[in-house]
């Protein structure tokens, strides 16, 4: 490349050949300035055809989700089913640093690109490999969705009302929770290369990605013999027995409150008692409350009845505006259900710099996207740039660092190979 | 014994909570040597999360708290005692790294904030992780990764359109924030090992968790649409959801994306005649009646169990899973090759299979070298033997109170 590389990853080059499987790993590698270099199929990725799209056009180069997990990545397009193809990115391979699929497990090595393959080009090489459910086991071949890796790796038991079925989160979370481990997991492997020389496998398991996020939900099986369960708006795994309620209609959304007891709710549960008094519908059990005293563990039942019987018709005399900037003034814990109107006028996010203009000169447009979610000195901050167009940077990549004859080019396009 | 990955990679720990904790465990199921920095007047409140030993609540014996902690040293030290500078400097001579994840402002009353540690130790990488970030109008808000979830968006897209949000289990923005954070963090090192500098990272877990949600907010930047829940709807696939099996509240998922699948799926189900109807002929069609499909299928579903249903789908070519529970995800024979659980004996708890990671590194695993410290277990040993206090230094120390 021509310009001088910056950020923490600025030396290395990574070779991303996933789907929506894996597109946020390299992303995040991107970000920190790494040389990440979007291989796709000729024609396209198939996470191009993932909305939402630009204008609701649904156009390969206009997917969102496409601009969101692949900006300042470079693109070529590279047929690695066939012969011509296979050794181009064989070639690639001797320049790259990391190497991360998402294919089904054992498909590198069929086509002569398993990471003994790879091992023998490039012998420091990492490769990540990013599926389903890992590359052994008796479940390695399963064919898998978002809401599939959801379902098996735990999460979906413990969401949505108790009444109805389990649910995914409707941007589903399943393969980018893999794709966020995988990112971790390949720096554990590349910080291993820098001290000792060794590359090395990274297989990275979605479902166990998955299962990592339900934190101590498992454990009550162990321990107790018991499964967690979904609750709805209330919150579980607090104790076994209870469940308390989190999630608030108020007059036009949502808020997130919830009791805390002892010393470290005492703040939040006073302050809100004074609101409620404002309007004259704070009960006699709150108000007499010894708010420092208060023990979540022996407060009745039916006492948390009562509370939530009047701070439920508190908080839908509300607004969620209103309540946040209350819950500011007094620093309460009551927080907004935001939805992404309200996260794209959140001042907060304008104040460190959150949003960055990136140029889309084909959409004769500027988008904004969100920066890394670290604030770094200014000399480690990586230019954005957008996400590539299908074969964008072809010339660059194929004539510029692998010396490719045009007549050469011509000729692998005509086989198909790029 | 094999070299692992982290090894004599010093880690100052004072990480609490999930967020933090989570955020190390990469560093020290890897090899790293970490001090874990606490006090008995305020143990972390995970040390007061369930499940316990025998369901007896007590400071040693939350295995929720054991699960983030293994592999690491935990030191007791009373930050607010006017003493405890004499340690601190100490410790941050040793450190490579400083994590912390409290509010911020509380590193700073400690003296403990990053231009006070790169005063004695220059090259120091610092990472603080906190809700909001450490600056903008917000930083210093209080909350946990509950109400960071709803504020992140997270809850509006989780649920029923005519039910108020669910709430996702724990506190969803810690795992992002968890795994962003490793990620910079071990960028961080190698950028020190080529440049010889040293840095502070803000890291902010409502910024981490939007990046999972980046291609809808978009959507609202270009197209004005608000994100909203809808069960398990999906814009691309008919029949999607979780759907009723043999036994009690038992689900299996099942996807259909292709023509293909749908054909396997009604072979599976042996071709009953509703599946040949033109209303579910094509995806449009099943989009248009999916209510009625879900219907039809939870027929055919209800007469298996989760598993039998996954198998029988699965042999077919259609994407089908069971909606595991706990007790499903300690008997699956997947997680299990994969070695995803992992048994640790502690001294108070006993055995017990806690979380590992969700990767494996073909050269060099990660390792179980000790069990998550009782509070203040390695006090000693990590004032004697690793900062190397004299005996009468120590019970000096120790004397006043310090290593409350």
């Amino acid at each position: 490349m021509d310009e001088e590389r910056v950020g923490f990853l600025a030396p290395y080059r990574v070779l991303d050949l996933t789907d929506e499987k894996g597109l946020l790993c390299a992303k995040t590698l991107a970000d920190l300035g790494a040389d990440v270099i979007k291989i796709e199929p000729p024609g396209g990725c198939s996470s191009r055809k993932i909305g939402p799209f630009y204008k609701d056009i649904p156009q390969p180069e206009k997917s969102l989700f496409w601009f969101a997990y692949n900006a300042n990545k470079r693109g070529i397009t590279l047929n690695v089913e066939c012969e011509d193809g296979r050794e181009i990115f064989k070639k690639l391979v001797t320049t790259a640093d990391i190497v991360i699929e998402s294919f089904p497990p054992g498909s590198m090595k069929t086509r002569g690109l398993g990471y003994d393959d790879l091992c023998r080009i490039k012998p420091d090489i990492i490769l990540t490999s990013i599926t389903p459910f890992g590359q052994d086991g008796p479940y390695k071949n399963f064919q898998a969705s978002d809401l599939v890796c959801w379902s098996m790796g735990g999460f979906a038991y413990l969401t949505g009302d108790s009444d109805r079925p389990p649910v995914q989160v409707s941007f589903p979370q399943a393969y980018l929770a893999g794709a966020n481990e995988a990112t971790t997991a390949t720096m554990v492997a590349l910080y291993h290369r820098e001290i000792s020389g060794e590359g090395q496998h990274v297989d990275v398991s979605i479902q166990a990605s998955v299962a990592k996020n339900m934190m101590n939900a498992p454990f009550f099986w162990e321990a107790a013999g018991v499964n967690v369960r979904r609750a709805g708006p209330f919150r579980i795994g607090l104790s076994i027995a209870t469940g308390q309620k989190v999630i608030w209609k108020c007059k036009d959304g949502e808020i997130s409150f919830f009791f805390w007891g002892g010393k470290s709710g005492a703040r939040t549960n006073r302050a809100l008692t004074e609101y409620m008094e404002e309007d004259g519908t704070a009960p006699t059990s709150m108000k007499e409350m010894e708010w420092e005293t208060f023990d979540m563990a022996s407060a009745t039942e039916e006492l948390f009845k009562e509370f939530n019987h009047h701070m439920g018709k508190f908080f839908q005399a509300h607004t969620k505006k209103e309540l946040f900037q209350r819950a500011m003034k007094e620093n309460m814990t009551l927080y907004p259900v935001q939805t992404t109107a309200d996260i794209t006028a959140d001042t907060q996010l304008q104040e460190r710099d959150y949003w960055e203009e990136v140029e889309h000169s084909e959409l004769e447009e500027r988008l904004l996207y969100p920066n890394p979610p670290f604030f770094l000195s200014e000399e480690l901050r990586v230019q954005k740039r957008r996400a590539p167009l299908i074969g964008e940077h072809n010339e660059e990549v194929y004539r510029g660092e692998l010396g490719i004859s045009r007549e050469e080019m011509i000729k692998l396009q005509e086989l198909g190979a790029i | 014994m094999e070299e692992e990955i982290f090894q004599g990679l010093k880690v100052l720990d004072f990480s609490w909570a999930i967020a933090g904790p989570w955020t190390v465990k990469y560093l020290a199921d890897h090899g790293a040597t970490v001090i874990h920095v606490e006090t008995v007047h305020h143990p972390d409140i995970i040390r007061a999360g369930p499940p316990f030993k025998d369901d007896k609540p007590g400071v040693d014996s939350s295995i929720y708290w054991v699960n983030y902690h293994c592999n690491k040293y935990g030191l007791s030290l009373n930050m607010s005692h006017p003493r405890a500078r004499e340690i601190i400097k100490k410790l941050v001579s040793w450190a490579d790294v400083i994590v912390e994840n409290f509010s911020p402002g509380v590193m700073q009353r400690w003296g403990v904030s990053y231009e006070e540690v790169r005063e004695i130790k220059p090259d120091i990488i610092m990472l603080s992780s906190s809700q909001l970030g450490q600056t903008g109008p917000l930083a210093t808000m209080r909350g946990t990764g509950i109400q960071l979830t709803a504020y992140t968006g997270f809850n509006r897209l989780t649920g029923w359109e005519d039910r108020e949000p669910s709430v996702l289990y724990g506190g969803f923005t810690d795992c992002p924030a968890a795994r962003f954070g490793a990620t910079v963090l071990i960028a961080g090192l190698l950028y020190r090992r080529r440049t010889g500098k040293g840095m502070y990272i803000d890291l902010s877990q409502y910024e981490a968790g939007l990046h999972l949600l980046a291609p809808v907010l978009m959507d609202y930047q270009v197209n004005g649409r608000i994100a909203m829940r809808r069960g398990n709807r999906h814009q691309y696939a008919a029949p999607h959801g979780v759907y009723p099996s043999r036994g009690d509240d038992s689900w299996c998922a099942i996807t259909v994306s292709t023509d293909e699948q749908w054909k396997a799926l009604c072979r599976a189900m042996g071709d009953p005649a509703w599946s040949k109807e033109s209303r579910f002929s094509t995806f449009p069609n099943r989009k248009d009646n999916e209510d009625e499909l879900d219907r039809l299928i939870s027929e055919w579903t209800v007469t298996l169990t989760p598993k039998e249903a996954m198998f029988k789908l699965q042999e077919a070519g259609v994407p089908a899973g069971v909606v595991q529970k706990g007790e499903d995800l300690y008997n699956d024979p997947q997680l299990k090759q994969f070695g995803y659980f992992w048994e640790v004996d502690h001294p108070v708890i006993g055995k017990h299979r806690l979380e590992s990671h969700a990767f494996n590194l073909s050269k060099t695993p990660r390792k179980l070298r000790m069990p998550a410290p009782r509070l203040g277990e390695h006090t000693e040993y990590v004032c004697c033997q690793v900062l190397k206090l004299t005996d009468e230094e120590f019970v000096d120390l120790l004397a006043d109170g310090v290593f409350e």
